[in-house]
């Protein structure tokens, strides 16, 4: 019969124990999990079960890491997203949850550049942990992403980004995420960016402050290869924060139209 | 130029606009109250830098994305 292990199809004997395939595929697991629960040896499998053997504090190899991400999206799915490079200016509230975002999804090559570091009232949002405080944040989520997927390359960027170098850095790019906070920084880099390179995806933020309804976050096509991610009028001030729910939705709308481009397909 | 008016119309994110002949990118942008340092102007296709916006006079007929950028993320 056939049934998965880590994800991998395989074909075992009918009367099959759940510590006898162990044994065979993997003779170190101490954690056994069938149909996503915990289990014993002595159990026996049955047609199509999903069996997953863990050691634990075991890291799975690239190639592991790499047979898993291909079962989860497909293998023409994970073939592209691996090869690509994707580039986020500014590694706050949206390029911390873009950068995590991608990584999960398997993005071969992250450049994250960011003169900022690790700040209390940051972590009402952004992806660092109590014990990053001080770190410059591309240092911090470098780190985090390596926890992540240590196969992921990243080159972090502890710079401020301006007209002068960002079409070095992000040169070779097959999509740039902007991610600043202010106003003038994302127009400087959407301006820099878009005159150099003018067929190369550009995924900005606009619009995410305060805690009105999610659905008003929207994805749009502006002009040329300029995608615009948020409600396009919130700006955050006194009253209206930064937050880390309607932050994160605008994040992901524009983690989602990288990987849509990427892809092949329209991101609106 | 219709003629014997000071007008000229553009074309600005879809909808059609009307502003004074003569009209640089900078006056456009005071005329709708948009801080020059938080957007974007693509102009026939082209983006204008943003330190052209001064001496870059418009043409009737012109068609122009503004994007304009809001603070956050």
């Amino acid at each position: 019969m056939k049934i998965s292990v880590n994800e991998q199809l395989q074909d075992v004997t009918p009367t099959s124990t759940v510590g006898a395939v162990r044994d065979r595929v993997k003779p170190d697991a101490d954690v056994l999990i069938v149909n996503g629960f915990p289990t014993e040896p002595d159990q026996l499998l049955t047609e199509g079960d999903q069996l997953v053997l863990i050691r634990r504090g075991e890291v799975p190899s690239a190639e592991e890491l790499d047979a898993l991400l291909t079962a989860r999206h497909t293998p023409g799915v994970h073939a592209r997203v691996k090869q690509a490079t994707i580039g986020i200016a500014g590694v706050g509230g949206l390029g911390s949850a873009v950068a995590i975002a991608l990584a999960r999804t398997g993005v071969g090559s992250l450049i994250i550049a960011d003169f900022d570091l690790v700040e209390p009232s940051n972590l009402n949002r952004q992806q660092y942990f109590l014990d990053q405080l001080g770190l410059p944040k591309v240092y911090a989520l470098r780190d985090t992403l390596a926890r992540i997927n240590p196969h992921v390359h990243v080159a972090a960027c502890h710079l401020r980004l301006t007209p002068g170098n960002i079409t070095e850095i992000f040169g070779a790019v097959d999509v740039l995420v902007e991610a600043f906070d202010r106003a003038d920084q994302k127009a400087m880099l959407v301006e820099t960016f878009t005159v150099r390179f003018p067929d190369k995806p550009l995924v900005a933020g606009s619009g995410m402050a305060g805690f009105g309804p999610a659905n008003s976050v929207q994805t749009r096509r502006s002009f040329g290869n300029l995608y615009l991610c948020g409600d396009g009028t919130t700006a955050a001030a006194p009253g209206v924060g930064l937050m880390a729910p309607r932050v994160g939705v605008a994040a992901h709308h524009q983690a989602n139209a990288v990987l849509r481009l990427l892809l092949g397909e329209d991101p609106v | 130029m219709t003629e014997g008016n000071n007008n000229m119309q553009l074309t600005i994110n879809g909808k059609p606009t009307e502003t004074t002949a003569g009209s640089t990118i900078q006056n456009l942008l005071d005329q709708l109250r948009l801080d020059c340092r938080q957007v974007v102007v693509e102009r026939n296709r082209d983006i204008v830098p943003r330190q052209r916006f001064g001496e870059e006079v418009l043409a009737d007929g012109d068609t122009l994305e503004i994007v304009h950028f809001v603070g956050g993320g």
